[in-house]
């Protein structure tokens, strides 16, 4: 019986009878090594060439984003001499707090800013020149400053697109000329940052989609994540290998292939159709979201938990830990990076995905940041569709400046997933 | 020999991947104060038997096993057997070191933290102590318990992984070729280590290193294609085989 055991080598020496001694410096060979090189060479240049291309492209990308974005960022502003004294009913115990505002606005604050416009700009436009919100500016600074209802002041106000665009020099040639001959200067655009969607460019912001879009992450990630966690914890940790679960597995990878305006309408159907959530609302679009982003979670948690060596399981049940404690106390833990990196890639997806946020309505007109979860928002990447839609050209770099801020945000994201990688890694 | 009833017993075992069978009417007792050795060819189900005797295959897919195994007369794959008791009882040490990526202490502590074996800081101090003095580890460690247990030395990860074992007080340590990985100093020393175990914990061990069978083990079982050969003392088995089939592993026919 042992004789099946012992290896039946082939006899070795029975070499091809004839064969010569290989010579390795005839020019044949010489041109065999001579064209490896050049493959080599060949395959170096392709590549470096496709490196150089991708970046080429994102260097275009970037510089024509920031080149017009940041202009968004800023605002064209002229010096308009203004004198109150005498036009408003008003006095300076009236000016406290929000009543403040009203009273101004009452008093008639924006007809006397208007006929101050049109008095020092008169061969100009007059207050065609001024931005809708200019006169917002001269109720900061009185409310700021009662003293300024006692005597005349000068003080630069945001002007009108037209203005503001020919300054930027993109303008027409009758506003350009119109520019030239005022007293124009160029400031930080403070409204950009805090105001929210608007029909003058001037004063529009990119606060309310931003806010619409943190909300609609927040509600995402709520759910999308430890339902993901646990979706893949169950499928890789517990559940057993049979068709069933052969299926479901099919399911969620053909799930995080759907296209996403599918998801879209199943978010129009099933939370307002069926449930009748708000429309409109960061809710629902987290909700949408999140039926979206959980097969990505799910998929790269699975694959982070199959990275954990056996090893590991093997000492912790060797020492008498349940499969709860093998999972939570050592499987989990050694996977977080990978999750943790899958669910910013997913979420950075979502952050940018405008199509299912269509079709669920977060595409109005929203004039004011979101108050809650219920209220109705847009978001990021919807703003910029909608004013890259525009007619008005003061929308160009405001669009540009959106993008500016998403891809912050998206950066930024990427770098915390980089970041929260190094810190959990563990080797082993 | 002693006169304990023996630590472990195994009645007419089989096991069985799916429809493959890996172990054959497999019957055996571990004494108490030996060392056991299982030796034979890759593939002969030594490793599949020793997992069996914590239930270890429990986890594999598949597996099935047949048979009474007893731990001081109590069937292991009873329903009312606790399983994660069952291998707080009956301890085991991997072939290849697999130390938890945590600190050295938090590798010792673990076990015994799980069990609540330790009433506050000072006694849980106290085991990962003497648990790694047990391992003749501690004095290579003691003055870096926070340092990474991957950090060690594959012989230092192994000494760790049996202190690790050790921390939860067993009655019973399996030994899955715990020094196949390790250069041959190191395979010294948790020979050594073993020697000193013994008594203390029944001890079972696989390796296909009959040399290290010979030097360790007072009991040897000799395993080929899923069956148990031949079992008896070591002496007789290296020197004086019944069976033609030890004979030829033994003296190296095959293997």
């Amino acid at each position: 019986m042992s004789s099946s055991l012992v290896p039946q080598l082939p006899i070795a020496g029975a070499e091809p009878a004839g064969r010569t001694p290989t010579d390795w410096t005839t020019p044949a060979s010489a041109k065999r090594i001579a064209r490896r090189y050049a493959a080599e060479r060949r395959f170096r240049l392709l590549g470096l060439g496709a490196v150089v291309l991708s970046v080429g492209f994102l260097l275009f990308l970037l510089a024509t984003m920031l080149g017009q974005g940041l202009q968004g960022f800023t605002e064209t502003r002229v010096a308009l001499p203004i004198d109150l004294r005498g036009r408003l009913a008003i006095t300076p115990a009236q000016l406290e707090g929000r009543r403040g505002d009203l009273a101004l606005a009452a008093a008639g604050l924006e007809g006397a800013v208007d006929a101050a416009a049109n008095r020092a700009f008169a061969g100009q436009g007059g207050a065609a020149v001024l931005s809708e919100g200019a006169w917002l500016r001269v109720r900061d600074a009185v409310k700021a400053d009662p003293s300024l209802l006692a005597r005349p002041f000068m003080l630069a106000v945001p002007v009108g697109s037209d203005i503001d665009v020919a300054h930027k020099g993109a303008g027409t040639a009758e506003a350009e000329a119109a520019a030239a001959r005022l007293p124009l200067s160029r400031g930080l655009n403070r409204t950009f940052l805090s105001a929210a969607d608007a029909t003058d460019p001037t004063r529009v912001g990119v606060w309310g989609a931003l806010k619409g879009s943190l909300l609609t992450m927040a509600v995402t990630l709520a759910l999308a994540f430890p339902i993901g966690v646990l979706a893949a914890l169950y499928l890789e940790e517990y559940a057993p290998r049979n068709r069933w679960t052969d299926l479901i597995e099919v399911s969620i990878n053909n799930l995080a292939a759907v296209p996403s305006i599918i998801f879209g309408l199943l978010g129009l159907a099933l939370f307002l159709g069926t449930l009748g959530l708000p429309r409109s609302a960061p809710l629902v679009g987290g909700l949408t979201l999140a039926l979206m982003t959980m097969p990505v979670i799910v998929i790269a948690g699975r694959n982070a938990i199959k990275g954990v060596p056996p090893s590991i399981r093997d000492a912790a049940l060797g020492v008498g830990a349940s499969r709860v404690q093998v999972v939570f106390h050592h499987v989990l833990p050694l996977a977080l990076p990978g999750i943790l990196t899958g669910t910013i890639i997913g979420m950075a997806r979502a952050l940018g995905e405008t199509a299912p946020l269509l079709m669920i309505g977060m595409r109005a007109f929203i004039a004011a940041p979101p108050g809650g979860l219920a209220s109705p928002a847009t978001a990021l990447p919807v703003q910029i569709f909608l004013w890259s839609d525009e007619v008005n050209r003061g929308f160009v770099e405001k669009t540009s400046a959106a993008i500016v801020v998403l891809l912050v945000l998206l950066l930024a994201m990427n770098g915390v997933a980089i970041w929260l990688r190094n810190k959990f890694e563990t080797r082993w | 020999m002693s006169n304990h009833p023996p630590k472990m017993t195994a009645e007419h075992v089989n096991v069985f991947y799916g429809d493959k069978q890996a172990i054959r009417d497999v019957s055996i007792a571990i004494d108490q104060d030996n060392v056991t050795a299982f030796i034979g060819p890759s593939g002969c189900g030594k490793s599949t038997f020793l997992r069996t005797l914590n239930r270890m295959n429990d986890t594999v897919p598949n597996a099935r096993v047949e048979g009474d195994i007893r731990l001081d007369g109590q069937n292991i794959y009873a329903p009312e057997m606790d399983v994660v008791q069952l291998r707080a009882r009956v301890g085991m040490v991997f072939q290849k070191p697999n130390p938890f990526p945590k600190s050295i202490y938090e590798n010792v502590a673990y076990g015994a933290r799980i069990h609540g074996l330790a009433q506050g800081r000072a006694q849980l101090d106290a085991i990962v102590e003497q648990s790694l003095q047990r391992a003749g580890l501690w004095n290579e460690v003691k003055d870096r318990l926070g340092d990474s247990g991957t950090a060690l030395s594959g012989g230092q990860q192994q000494r760790l992984c049996i202190a690790r074992a050790i921390a939860v007080d067993p009655e019973v340590i399996l030994m899955d070729e715990p020094a196949s990985a390790l250069d041959p100093i190191a395979t010294a020393r948790i020979e050594e280590l073993i020697h000193e175990l013994k008594g203390r914990y029944a001890i079972a061990i696989v390796t296909h290193n009959m040399q290290q069978a010979a030097r360790v083990s007072q009991r040897t079982a000799f395993f080929h294609l899923g069956e148990l050969v031949e079992y008896g003392e070591t002496s007789e088995i290296f020197t004086n085989p019944r069976e033609q089939r030890t004979r030829d592993y033994i003296t190296g026919r095959y293997g």
